[in-house]
């Protein structure tokens, strides 16, 4: 097989496969993550503990064996099968959707108590409260853990390799058995990781410019890989915006 | 925690003319083992103007925050109107109130905070108009139009475009007492509004407090270590001491001749 008809017959759709498994896991993964992660700050203990029962259960499990699970196990017990790309974004979205609560139930704990009873004083419903005040000013402060997260998403798509997805990373597996070369392959795939990786973070790093300025909150100044960084959703949030 | 029989146990129960629109009946609230409110009873009639006073953690500001709903009494009942708060009757019944019980009764009061509380994802206008539009069901034209007569009033009509952080202290605070007329509140509660902010700024809130005092019918709760003020507007002053009003009347006689041997020690500390 010659490189130019690899690229174009393999690698080239495998990075698209993994562009989209991105793209779909990340969407279902927010899906998740966001009414996971407001129910696991309800008043009621039931509700916490169903929405906590969710999180701990996907944090505690291996993406790549539940991705298993999902591609060879439930064909056996419930006797349909996924197709395996599908099994690959179900087992990473859920995966990552539970990660994802943490961020959001965080980010909306750290909104200050007053901001909670500002809203009561002024007769807001819980619902509302929630929408009009604590979402608006927990979203920013999401951000940069949710970039984090959609690396280590993307990363994680590799795994859906080992269930027959022809992603980037399948394609390389293929071009070293061929060839028998693997130094030059992995280290093209490490590069192209890492340039998706940059892009989803100047990306992110673009929302979070245009959240924080829809809060009145100037953008901090970073350098062009300071989005890399990791950053907890907690020690941002200071204050209720008070006086200067 | 006052169980020593050298104090007083004796509470006076101040009683005001015309209709009573808030009556506290023997509230008593608790922090662990540390009684904030012992006990309490007092009333406001429609229309007056309160002042709380008293040494830190006499419990003054717990009313303001038992009267929004943002703690619960332990003990006793709090009436709004004639209506319980944090209560309801269901089938002849005492029982903790339903939360949509508890907003029914809630919408006639307002209150304004020490630290302002403004929302900071959105800008003036909006934290004035949200709660109108959202709460009242106002349209945002009416909820707009009631925005810039407020903003007029606490003289900030030229902010009305800036978010809170863009604010001095006593700027935001003005927006806060907008914010909180703009639902047309029959009680407003004023939780030491002027204590955050530098003291520059303090006459100007206290001047929008004042012509608010004079020009509506709005009963207000002040809880406030500004005396001036106090006597200013109050028609009626209590002086709070380890959770019970040990001394209640008109400005000029709490603060010209005083009964209590508190209220004299606490009057020549702070004056």
């Amino acid at each position: 097989m010659m490189t130019s008809d690899f690229i174009t017959a393999w690698f080239l759709p495998g990075l698209w496969i993994t562009v989209q498994i991105t793209v779909y896991s990340a969407a279902l993964a927010f899906v998740i993550a966001f009414p996971i992660g407001v129910l696991r700050t309800s008043p009621l203990w039931i509700v916490r503990f169903l929405a906590g029962t969710y999180f701990e259960i996907f944090r505690g499990t291996s993406a790549l064996v539940f991705m298993f699970w999902m591609a060879f196990t439930v064909p056996m017990l419930f006797g349909f099968s996924f197709l395996p790309m599908a099994a690959g974004v179900l087992a990473l979205g859920m995966t990552y959707g539970a990660y994802g609560s943490e961020i959001v139930r965080g980010a909306l704990a750290a909104v200050p108590v007053a901001q909670r009873e500002a809203g009561v004083a002024l007769n807001f419903t819980k619902g509302q409260r929630l929408r009009k005040i604590e979402i608006p000013q927990a979203w920013p402060e999401m951000l940069p853990p949710f970039n984090n997260l959609l690396i280590e998403l993307l990363k994680g798509t590799s795994l859906v390799s080992l269930i027959a997805v022809a992603d980037m990373t399948f394609a390389g597996n293929l071009w070293r058995l061929v060839t028998a070369e693997s130094a030059p392959v992995y280290t093209v795939l490490l590069v192209v990781y890492f340039v998706l990786a940059f892009l989803l973070t100047r990306g992110m790093r673009l929302l979070e410019r245009h959240a924080k300025a829809r809060i009145g909150q100037a953008p901090e100044k970073v350098g062009l890989l300071g989005g890399l960084r990791s950053k907890s959703s907690i020690d941002a949030v200071t204050g209720t915006g008070g006086a200067k | 925690m006052s169980a020593d029989s050298s104090t007083s146990k004796e509470t006076v129960n101040p009683t005001v003319d015309g209709s009573e629109l808030i009556r506290f009946d023997k509230v008593t609230k608790r922090f662990g083992s540390h009684v904030v409110l012992d006990e309490l009873d007092f009333s406001v009639a429609s229309g007056k103007h309160v002042t709380l006073i008293g040494p830190s953690g006499s419990g003054k500001t717990t009313i303001l925050r038992l009267l929004m709903t943002l703690m619960k009494p332990e003990e006793g009942t709090i009436k709004v109107g004639g209506e319980y708060l944090t209560h309801e009757t269901k089938n002849g019944k005492l029982v903790p109130a339903s939360e949509k019980y508890t907003r029914e009764v809630r919408k006639n009061i307002g209150m304004v905070f020490q630290q302002f509380n403004l929302f900071p994802n959105m800008k003036v206008l909006r934290n004035i108009t949200e709660a109108p539009v959202q709460v009242l069901g106002l349209s945002k034209d009416e909820a707009e139009q009631r925005a810039r007569e407020l903003l007029e009033l606490v003289g900030l009509t030229e902010h009305i475009d800036k978010y809170p952080s863009q604010l001095s202290g006593g700027q935001q605070q003005r927006v806060a007492i907008a914010r909180a007329l703009a639902m047309r509140p029959q009680v407003l509660l004023l939780d030491e509004v002027t204590s955050a902010l530098d003291p520059e700024l303090v006459a100007g809130v206290l001047d929008v407090l004042r012509d608010i005092a004079h020009t509506t019918d709005i009963t207000m709760l002040c809880v406030t270590h500004e005396m001036n003020f106090a006597r200013d507007i109050s028609d009626q002053v209590l002086m709070f001491d380890s959770g019970r009003v040990i001394e209640a009347g008109t400005p000029e006689k709490i603060f010209t001749e005083p009964e209590h041997e508190r209220t004299r020690e606490f009057l020549s500390a702070v004056l």
